[in-house]
């Protein structure tokens, strides 16, 4: 990115994303919406203000790293990358169809800029925490970031924990995550199937850092990664509190979004919602 | 063929002892001398899976995640995406045995080059008993595509076949045993990955093994031949990809097959050939290992001896399978 996108055009990513996210899972029939949706504002400040990427060359060995470890919500990342240029926008019509390198969950070798496999729940964390430790401890590289994304749900995960403690005990300090806090997993709300209970407690006993921000506001996330980059001497997470559906009014609280893809009508008000938000703030 | 030439001392009381995993951690002292970029990691297990050579050697390239075999493999994914070659030890009972899904999802189906190391592997293990005692990952690493499974024979085939998945640039799987074995093979015996080697050459029936019960198959061939019956004897150090065209010139040449392996032989080195055989060359075969049952505890010669995995045990089943079986596909 060679010019700084303003707060009001990162939102305006943000929204775009969130059409993509609607029409490709429409096309696709299957798939998850509403963490998808939830997640725009974190992978639009990611994609195009927060990491240091070249969507030309994927593979430019000074890059910042992105893994996605809740994979079921892909289509955020598939449209973030077309929107930034990795690959033509049309291409998200492919979606989980046969063929295509967008596959339902994330592929590395399907698509370059993918930097990881994800979908079974719980991995992300302890393969950027390998990356991160690898730039630390053996590369003496200190200038490049690794984040990574879980959901809420999927902290039930034993393999999280041990990833928790061991980055903890090395003071991974170029690694970045996230957690997806918008309370819903398949069976139901996360504090009904898992208590989390006091999940900014639990990550500082592990030797983070721990910040909780809203996860919609833009400014709010790339202020709080600035923060994060900072600190040097402990891994960071920010608890991010997001509305699962973000955006579409009729999709918005409801986990029964979780693992469903909208219909051609839903699809269609969903779009009108958006393109009328889009346009409010415009107009602003 | 192949000249493999076998230890001059493999019969009599001199011959050498050594777990195979000293042979690893010898291996991976000399990779990681030879390219900058190996790396191991261990899940609280660096004394008993000989990665400790490596730790002292290369401290600043070892990585300690504690008994956490699922943070074991995935970190060592993440260090790979990061351009390393990782070795990450653990007992094979755990590792592949509780993180399998970890395994494939994070690096078989990304094809990268984390090598997974399970040691205490079988029977051999001994008084620790059934839940330490792994019998399942030679069928459990063998179904994952791109996982190459290498079970070697001796110490001196580890620590050859850990130099060659050091350089292969793909996930594999190195089994190990704790137990010292005798060594059978010689500083000038061939290794190579997907190569299987005829020991002993033979007509009436293959013997084919893998890792430590290659040593036994020799020893039952000798006996074997002292009650007239000529036995073949075939190295089968690579699980995966397998070496289909001396075990089908083998079985072509024999008509009869027997495998043996410390392992399940429901999908294991048996599992393997079988299938090779039923696709190409329907041949009568005796399966031996572990018979669809977990083991228990005992000293490993006790273990071998109950499971009817010694020379001896191993030579009358031979004799009765080919009294009772005749030959196929004689020329």
């Amino acid at each position: 990115m060679n010019k700084r996108l303003t707060i009001d055009q990162l939102q305006s990513k943000a929204n775009d994303i969130r059409q993509d996210i609607i029409r490709m899972l429409g096309a696709a029939g299957s798939g998850h919406t509403a963490g998808s949706l939830d997640l725009a504002d974190i992978l639009a400040a990611l994609y195009f203000d927060i990491m240091k990427i070249d969507p030309s060359n994927p593979d430019w060995s000074d890059r910042d790293i992105f893994l996605l470890s809740n994979g079921h919500t892909v289509p955020v990342q598939y449209a973030a990358m077309a929107e930034a240029g990795f690959f033509d926008k049309e291409e998200l019509m492919t979606l989980r169809k046969l063929g295509s390198r967008l596959q339902g969950h994330p592929e590395r070798t399907k698509l370059p800029g993918l930097e990881n496999t994800s979908g079974p729940l719980g991995s992300g964390l302890s393969q950027a925490a390998g990356y991160a430790y690898s730039l630390q401890y053996m590369d003496n590289n200190k200038h490049r970031f690794v984040y990574t994304i879980m959901g809420d749900g999927e902290l039930d995960e034993g393999n999280v924990w041990e990833a928790a403690m061991f980055a903890g005990k090395y003071k991974l300090s170029q690694l970045i995550a996230f957690i997806d806090r918008n309370n819903i997993q398949i069976d139901g709300n996360t504090e009904d199937v898992m208590p989390l209970g006091d999940l900014a407690a639990k990550w500082r006993s592990f030797g983070w850092h721990v910040f909780e921000i809203d996860g919609h506001n833009i400014q709010s996330i790339i202020d709080t990664v600035n923060m994060a980059k900072a600190i040097t001497n402990r891994p960071c997470m920010i608890i991010a509190y997001t509305i699962p559906g973000k955006g579409v009014d009729f999709m918005e609280y409801d986990y029964k979004w979780h693992g469903v893809a909208p219909n051609s009508e839903q699809t269609e008000t969903a779009l009108q919602e958006l393109k009328a938000s889009s346009d409010s703030e415009d107009t602003k | 063929m192949n000249e493999y030439p076998l230890n001059p001392d493999l019969f009599s009381d001199k011959v050498k002892m050594e777990p195979i995993r000293a042979g690893f951690g010898r291996g991976l002292k000399a990779a990681g001398e030879a390219d900058d970029k190996v790396v191991a990691l261990c899940a609280d297990l660096t004394e008993s899976t000989q990665v400790e050579l490596f730790r002292q050697a290369f401290p600043d390239r070892f990585v300690e995640t504690g008994i956490s075999e699922q943070n074991l493999v995935t970190v060592a994914s993440g260090l790979v995406m990061a351009g390393k070659v990782a070795f990450a030890s653990g007992y094979a009972a755990f590792s592949p045995g509780r993180n399998w899904e970890q395994i494939k999802t994070t690096i078989a189906l990304n094809d990268q080059p984390v090598k997974i190391i399970g040691s205490h592997a079988g029977i051999s293990v001994g008084p620790d008993g059934a839940t330490h005692q792994m019998l399942e990952d030679i069928a459990l690493m063998r179904v994952m595509p791109n996982m190459i499974v290498i079970v070697p024979g001796d110490s001196i085939e580890a620590e050859k076949a850990t130099l060659a998945i050091a350089k292969n640039n793909k996930p594999s799987y190195l089994r190990m045993c704790r137990e010292k074995t005798p060594i059978f093979s010689t500083d000038k015996s061939p290794f190579e990955i997907g190569v299987a080697y005829i020991l002993r050459e033979g007509h009436d029936v293959s013997l084919m093994g893998t890792g430590t019960m290659t040593y036994q198959l020799l020893a039952a061939a000798r006996i074997l031949a002292g009650q007239g019956i000529n036995a073949e004897v075939v190295h089968i150090p690579t699980i995966k990809p397998l070496d289909r065209e001396i075990i089908l010139a083998s079985a072509h040449k024999t008509g009869r097959v027997v495998t043996a392996e410390e392992a399940q032989i429901a999908g294991g080195l048996g599992g393997a050939v079988a299938e090779l055989l039923g696709e190409k060359l329907p041949t009568p075969i005796l399966r031996l290992g572990m018979q669809d049952r977990y083991g228990e505890s005992g000293t490993p010669a006790e273990l071998f001896d109950f499971f009817g995995l010694t020379g001896e045990h191993i030579a009358d089943k031979v004799a009765d399978f080919v009294r009772d079986t005749p030959q196929y596909h004689r020329d």
